[in-house]
């Protein structure tokens, strides 16, 4: 007999055989075939649990716990159970590890050392409650300066001469990031369009296309152009409150996309325009960029394609280089720049990338607003960051650090129910989000899920004036790029220098 | 008066922004006739309660008629050694018409005075830069670089006078008195954290712009940031310089009209813009969104001068007017006067047994401007575009 390599799973299904009802709900909800019903009982097979917490949420008795299986192996500070897991998976399949979602290594967190200011005796704080505190801003390129004339004779006779480019105004400074149709369901890409359309803010297309439904959206949507092109059309792009150009992605940087042919459903052909059943493969470059001077000529054929009513951006990984790569954007003509840091997020990533390549964005930020700055360049644009930004605190933060908007998309799933188990790649997700399985999909009720990510913008909206307010701002404008109200906590200063903002009691 | 720290804070100190409450007042002749100094002083020394003698200053413009053509920069020197050095590197890339010392009143108890000096002087033209930037220039490079020196002001036929004590001793030390100006502004000041120093008191100056200004820049960051990327060098750590740099972007380098730039700095909220007809919602909305990082955030009011485009005075408070500013004018409607506290204008009242037409409280976040030769062009209760006719070009 040969030895047994299988790899020794992080859960244990507990189920409470006393209490059990033997309704098999949990077997039906388990799409990771973990649980099911032998005649007698339920039997649950820990290899097979990802630990995403459906049974539990489904069992009407409360009979089943997902607990941390850790009992057994011997203890080594360096092989940790995380590398030895890696190495028993790739001796076992011989192939590149998948990954989704984030970077999940124990990385210190940048916005967790960052500390905000707040008005004592000198300025009187706002209450947001009492007096307006405002979040709107305006998305889009802006001009270096307003020309004027003032007619000499008489003074108060003034035009206003300068042409503005288009710009978006949204309520708060929330972007959803870029999840395809194809990452995610329809349902998932319906309920996060209604919401961003109810709260007036932004939410990426990702690079699937945009459904037929989903037109209506479209002045909220930003769509996207990757390398693949998919479901790219005049409507596509004219139909749009931005225009992105995907060269990079925080969490695979350098790396193209494969979404593989047996989730290219009817829906998902019709949107990407490509056949049922093939393979969608996004290169890993674009094979009309391989020089800043190709990247500016997409930016002004598409400029050209919508007549100049869209603003065009760019989004990049966060790099070691990526100051001098956002100035050569800017330069380009980009109106607007995203860059998204290592811990940002994916449906489908080779797990050595995902976990390994890129820089946080609290750096990137503070190194790309610095330098466009020297450059005279980044008052004209528009600044958006993501790369895990979890809360309001990270949006808060990423705004002082010099970002026009912060943009998410983990937190947009686990309000509708994900619970981050990291295996969206499989497209067997059971909450119905990563998911292309009618079964699974129906499962996602549009409106809850609408609601509660209403519900999360609208307190992130809230927690940011609160702030404001607390530092004497009345206006999420004079945050932007405000280092002065951060201070620094951690414990390397180097950090505190690159993003330029003070240590705590400085 | 403290007799230290003329050119720079002492080092314990640097790095650290000053936070403090001000007293402020300021007037303009309209008919540009020039006054002495005795109601400036007035004006600010009745303010006490706004100050701890830790600082105070005055600006006059139109104070040098004779040389209304030559920039005047006055100087905060350390030590003759410094002066020297600086005449001739003055002289070497410009021509000095005069240099000078200001007069001054020194306590006989006073061993190490500033040397308080004036130099009228003429950049050489160039064509790539006009004469004014090259001033900008040349006062960034001596405040950064010049040991021993400090520039309070750069303006042509205008003059800041100011140090480190209570305001009725600078009015003495600098003799306030015998200045004549169609316009003054004045300042005093209660600082919260340092001890001083002299060319950190108000009012800050660059070319013909003054500030002074009661509050705390709550943006100051942003603000901060923003002029950075268009040369500025914020190196005081105060906020006041920051609206300085900001009103010399805004109207003297973008020429964008006084009562507009006043917008930008302290833009109508977008509920009230909202509420406008569509050309006034595309100007206010590009402006925002334009110079959103020249907004002013937190509580302030501030009096400015400007010598450009024409002799101008302006009063600002922030949109929440979480800072006093009242307005006067004189019962010959030939003044208009300026004050953090109405108390300013009962002293002139019963000192001088002068008389008001009216005194009000102009609203919060809309100036008050007021222009020699023009009038008052704006009372500051206007809505934003009222008396001034915009026409917007291309399309709306
Ligand atoms: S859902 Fe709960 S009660 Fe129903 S079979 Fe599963 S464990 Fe038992
Ligand atoms: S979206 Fe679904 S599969 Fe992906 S992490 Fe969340 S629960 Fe798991």
């Amino acid at each position: 007999m040969s030895l047994n390599h299988s790899i020794p799973s992080y859960f244990h299904i507990k189920v409470d055989r006393e209490i059990c009802r033997k309704c098999k709900r949990c077997t039906n909800h388990c799409s990771y075939d973990a649980l099911s019903f032998n005649g007698e009982r339920i039997v649950s097979d820990d290899s097979k649990c990802v630990a995403c917490q459906r049974c539990v949420a489904m069992c009407p008795a409360g009979a089943i716990r997902i607990e941390k299986n850790d009992s057994f192996l011997p203890f080594h500070g360096n092989y940790t159970r995380r590398i030895r897991n890696i190495i028993w998976a790739q001796s076992g399949n011989g192939g590149v590890l998948l990954s989704a979602t984030g970077n999940d290594r124990p990385i210190r967190t940048i916005f967790d050392d960052l500390l905000l200011d707040a008005c004592q005796v000198t300025n009187p704080s706002i209450d947001p409650l009492r007096e307006p505190i405002e979040t709107k801003i305006f998305f889009g390129r802006k001009p270096k300066k307003i020309v004027f004339s003032e007619d000499p004779k008489k003074l108060n006779n003034i035009s206003l001469k300068t042409e503005f480019m288009p710009n978006f105004e949204i309520d708060s400074p929330i972007m959803v990031g870029h999840m395809s149709l194809g990452s995610i369901s329809y349902n998932a890409c319906m309920a996060i369009y209604q919401a961003a359309k109810e709260l007036n803010i932004l939410a990426g297309s990702g690079e699937g296309g945009l459904h037929q439904d989903f037109y209506e959206y479209g002045p909220n949507i930003i769509t996207e152009i990757a390398s693949g092109r998919f479901g790219v059309d005049i409507n596509y792009l004219q139909n749009a409150a931005g225009i992105e150009i995907k060269i990079g992605q925080g969490a695979k940087p350098g790396h193209g996309g494969h979404l593989p042919g047996e989730k290219v459903n009817t829906l998902i052909s019709q949107t990407r325009m490509i056949p049922k059943g093939s393979d969608a493969l996004s290169p890993y470059p674009h094979h009309d960029i391989y020089s800043i001077e190709d990247l500016a000529q997409l930016i002004s054929a598409l400029k050209e394609a919508t007549r100049y009513k869209v603003p065009i951006g760019v989004k990049i990984a966060a790099v070691h280089n990526s100051a001098p790569i956002a100035v050569g954007i800017v330069r380009g003509g980009a109106d607007f720049l995203t860059i998204d840091g290592f811990r940002g997020g994916t449906g489908a990533a080779p797990r050595i990338i995902r976990d390994h390549a890129g820089i946080p964005i609290e750096l990137a930020i503070a190194v790309v607003d610095k330098r466009l700055r020297e450059e005279n360049l980044r008052d004209e644009v528009t600044l958006v960051a993501g790369g895990s930004i979890r809360y309001s605190a990270d949006l808060i933060k990423a705004i002082a650090l010099g970002a026009d908007v912060g943009m998410c998309c983990m937190p947009v799933l686990i309000a509708m129910g994900c619970r981050v188990c990291q295996q969206c790649f499989r497209g067997l997700c059971s909450w119905g989000i990563a998911t292309q399985q009618e079964y699974l999909v129906k499962r996602l009720d549009i409106d809850v899920s609408r609601n509660r990510i209403i519900n999360l913008f609208h307190s992130w909206n809230e927690e940011l004036k609160e702030v404001l307010g607390a530092m004497g701002i009345d206006s999420v404008e004079s945050l932007r790029s405000n280092r002065d109200r951060l201070r620094y906590i951690g414990p390397n200063p180097k950090i505190a220098d690159i993003l330029g903002v003070k240590h705590a009691g400085e | 008066m403290k007799w230290n720290n003329y050119v720079s804070l002492s080092e314990k100190f640097r790095n650290q922004r000053v936070f403090d409450g001000c007293g402020i007042s300021g007037f303009i002749n309209l008919d540009g006739k020039r006054e002495n100094g005795d109601q400036i002083i007035d004006m600010l020394s009745i303010l006490s309660e706004r100050e701890n003698g830790l600082g105070a200053g005055f600006a006059g413009y139109g104070i040098y008629p004779r040389y209304k053509e030559c920039y005047a920069i006055h100087l905060l020197i350390e030590d003759e050694q410094s002066k020297e050095h600086l005449i001739r590197y003055l002289d070497e890339i410009g021509n000095i018409i005069q240099s000078e010392p200001i007069p001054t009143k020194i306590p006989s108890n006073v061993d190490n005075p500033p040397i308080t000096w004036r130099i009228f002087y003429e950049p050489r033209h160039k064509k790539s830069i006009s004469d004014d930037e090259q001033v900008v220039k040349l006062v960034m490079n001596l405040n950064d670089h010049f040991n021993g020196v400090f520039v309070i002001s750069s303006g042509k036929n205008m003059g800041v006078f100011k140090g480190n004590g209570w305001s009725h001793e600078i009015a003495e030390f600098y003799n306030i008195k015998d200045y004549k100006a169609y316009m003054w502004l004045a300042h005093s000041r209660f600082p919260t954290n340092t001890p001083g120093w002299w060319g950190g008191a108000h009012p800050f100056n660059l070319l013909g712009t003054s500030v002074v200004h009661n509050g705390e820049i709550t943006s100051y960051g942003t603000n901060m940031r923003y002029l950075e990327s268009f040369g500025y060098k914020c190196t005081l750590l105060t906020d006041t310089e920051v609206i300085a740099y900001l009103i010399d972007l805004l109207i003297r380098k973008h020429k964008i009209p006084v009562p507009i730039a006043t917008m930008a700095l302290a833009p109508p909220l977008f509920s009230t813009i909202e509420a406008m007809e569509p050309r006034y919602q595309i100007a206010l909305k590009n402006i925002r969104a334009t110079y959103r990082s020249a907004m002013l955030n937190g509580p302030f009011s501030v009096i400015v001068g400007l010598s450009c485009p024409k002799p101008t005075l302006v009063g600002l408070s922030d949109r929440k007017k979480l800072r006093p500013l009242v307005a006067a004018i004189s019962e010959n409607k030939n003044s208009i006067f300026l004050s953090s506290e109405e108390a300013s204008f009962k002293r002139l009242k019963l000192k001088e047994a002068f008389n008001f037409k009216k005194i009000w409280q102009p609203k919060s976040g809309t100036a008050i401007i007021a222009q020699v030769g023009e009038g008052l062009l704006r009372n500051g209760m206007e809505t934003p575009f009222e008396k001034i006719n915009l026409t917007v070009e291309g399309d709306i």
